[in-house]
């Protein structure tokens, strides 16, 4: 008995070390590679941010949150954030509508259905590089743009559309819906075919007009990947950078910057990299923000989210 | 629905009022995806044809197809050196980026979907935190880390950072669809003297093949569309990816505008080529990431 004991507990241990190799394999490249590309840049960012340092030689001059004092004092990056947050806003307003009526048309039954969500989402698949070029050369003056526009009698509301200060964010956000709407109609898409189909005519059977159904039954259920593409949407609008920088390079005279364009030109195109980093801290500060703030007022009301799961 | 209205011809008023909404839905949606189509197709296509006009051609008329078709202009481009270049190093990095995102991926979803251990949701969630710290707000941060790892102007300092930026959605969409696998079948291949680690390669991956197709893709198509890091990263031209590509085109060759057209058109295309094969599995993966 004693001995049975013993091998027992041998067994046991054995196993136990057993699981614990398996899960080293197992977890170990992902975990390191994880730390080590997107957790310890963060470190290294924050620490880096400390200092003025050029990009050359060793970190000496410490400088503490100076970087972050010139970065809110300077006006042109102020502009670059109120840039990035009209952007942010103007995808929730007008993007959020759009892909929600586009989805819901495109979720009923129609000849050449399967045709209009491949094309709906083709610009989503394109490198954002292709599209800038491809945009910046239709928008060049008298271009393809303002020939349709004046053939078609509008030629009085032409702009330089890439070049008026008051037009040009405006322009970029236009070129970043063309871009990107695909993908919350294609989410939203999933997210209606998830709905039963049986609670919408069991509204209808009970004498629900299709709008009341639409307002009443179907909405309702969708507000959970509603709220998922909200969060994608925001995360992805605060780090905007290669469509504007590819079309106007935050110009002119800063009057299409972001956040992200503005890091660049100053970060590293004049290698302020310590400075820059201080720029990218900030920008994951809004992120996080949001994302706390998001989380507690609205994903924490899906239980079964996936993300709820993920941010708490 | 359908049914319910010719099925009751005398028709009261809610059978007309329904009746009448898809009357007047049905042109709706089609003038919609008239529209969508129009806004989608037309630049594409203009793209596409101007690239077969000369400079010449395109300062005549802003509009107008090509005559005669000058396709020199995409002949140049596909008999130099540099598209190929920039097309192979897209596919090398995209490549590395996919595989390891896909295999590390699948590796620890499957420890965090059936194993029991201490941490294993608080590893969980720092993964998916991930989600919070996108590429383009990492990447000067990260230009640093590679500078201190001696990976600038190297295509893994490009392909590593993207395949682990890739992690958190992988692990989002894989480890739902693990767990939901029953434990029974594990069972019975322990039962029958498999391994956990050959349960996981002979008898799991298989069976999550949608999944892992879904997540492929998308770490395909976010490593090629990459333009920051790669833009910070990379000096020797011959290390150029695609977009970088397009970039230096649109700038080298801005006084000629219809190379810049068909260079355009040409880097759109596999994008767009592997995007008709694989529509339905990004789709199915929007869906995976709703469901969570």
């Amino acid at each position: 008995m004693p001995g049975a004991v013993r091998r027992g507990a041998r067994d046991r241990r054995r196993r136990k070390l057993r699981k614990g190799a398996e899960l080293t394999i197992l977890l170990g490249p992902g975990l390191v590679l994880f730390l080590g590309f997107v957790l310890a840049p963060i470190v290294v960012g924050a620490y880096y941010s400390l200092y003025n340092w050029d990009g050359l030689g060793p970190l000496t001059d410490f400088t503490g949150l100076h970087n972050y004092k010139i970065a809110f004092n300077d006006p042109a990056f102020v502009q670059a954030i109120e840039h990035t947050l009209i952007l942010t806003g103007l995808a929730l307003v007008i993007q959020g509508p759009l892909s929600l009526g586009i989805a819901l048309l495109l979720n009923r039954k129609f000849r050449g259905r399967a045709l209009m969500r491949l094309v709906v989402f083709a610009p989503y698949v394109l490198p954002p590089a292709v599209t800038a070029v491809m945009w910046s050369l239709i928008l060049q003056p008298g271009g393809f743009v303002d020939q349709v526009m004046k053939s078609a009698g509008l030629g009085g509301l032409v702009q330089l559309w890439l070049a008026n200060v008051h037009v040009v964010l405006y322009t970029n956000f236009a070129v970043l819906t063309w871009q990107y709407l695909g993908f919350g109609i294609v989410l939203l898409l999933a997210g209606l075919q998830g709905i039963p189909v049986e609670l919408r005519e069991a509204a209808a059977i009970d004498g629900a007009t299709p709008w009341q159904v639409t307002w009443r039954v179907t909405l309702p259920l969708l507000a959970p990947t509603l709220r998922i593409w909200g969060f994608i949407t925001v995360i992805g609008s605060l780090q905007v950078f290669d469509i504007i920088w590819l079309m106007t390079q935050g110009g002119p005279a800063g009057a299409s910057d972001s956040m992200a364009t503005y890091m660049y030109r100053t970060g590293f195109q004049n290698q302020a990299f310590s400075y820059g980093t201080a720029i990218a801290i900030i920008m994951f500060i809004f992120c996080f923000a949001f994302s706390l703030i998001y989380q507690r007022y609205a994903l924490r009301r899906d239980t079964a989210g996936a993300l709820t799961r993920a941010v708490a | 629905m359908m049914t319910a209205i010719t099925a009751a011809p005398p028709a009261g008023a809610r059978g007309t009022r329904r009746r009448s909404s898809s009357w007047t839905i049905l042109p709706a949606t089609y003038l919609v995806s008239i529209v969508i189509l129009g806004v989608t197709v037309v630049p594409l296509l203009y793209v596409f044809l101007d690239g077969a006009r000369s400079t010449a051609q395109l300062s005549n008329s802003a509009i107008a197809l090509p005559s005669p078709w000058v396709w020199s202009n995409y002949g140049t481009i596909l008999s130099s050196a540099p598209f190929w270049e920039f097309l192979g190093n897209s596919a090398l990095i995209a490549g590395v980026a996919t595989a390891l995102a896909v295999g590390l991926g699948a590796m620890a979803a499957f420890a965090l979907s059936r194993y029991v251990f201490r941490g294993r949701e608080a590893i969980y969630t720092l993964f998916i935190s991930g989600l919070l710290f996108p590429i383009g707000i990492a990447a000067l941060p990260l230009f640093l880390q590679l500078q201190l790892l001696g990976l600038l102007d190297n295509q893994f300092g490009v392909a590593l950072p993207e395949a682990a930026f890739s992690l958190p959605i992988t692990m989002l969409i894989l480890r739902p669809f693990m767990r939901a696998i029953p434990g029974d079948l594990e069972d019975a291949a322990l039962v029958d003297g498999a391994s956990r680690l050959r349960f996981f390669a002979q008898i799991l991956l298989p069976m999550c093949k949608p999944a892992l197709v879904t997540v492929a893709l998308l770490a395909f198509v976010t490593s090629w569309n990459q333009f920051l890091l790669p833009l910070l990263v990379f000096t020797t031209q011959s290390h150029f990816t695609l977009p970088l590509g397009v970039y230096t085109y649109q700038s080298t060759y801005s006084a000629n505008t219809a190379v810049i057209l068909a260079f355009t058109a040409l880097a759109a295309a596999p994008a767009l080529a592997v995007f008709m094969w694989a529509e339905r599995y990004l789709v199915a993966g929007a869906a995976g990431a709703v469901k969570g």
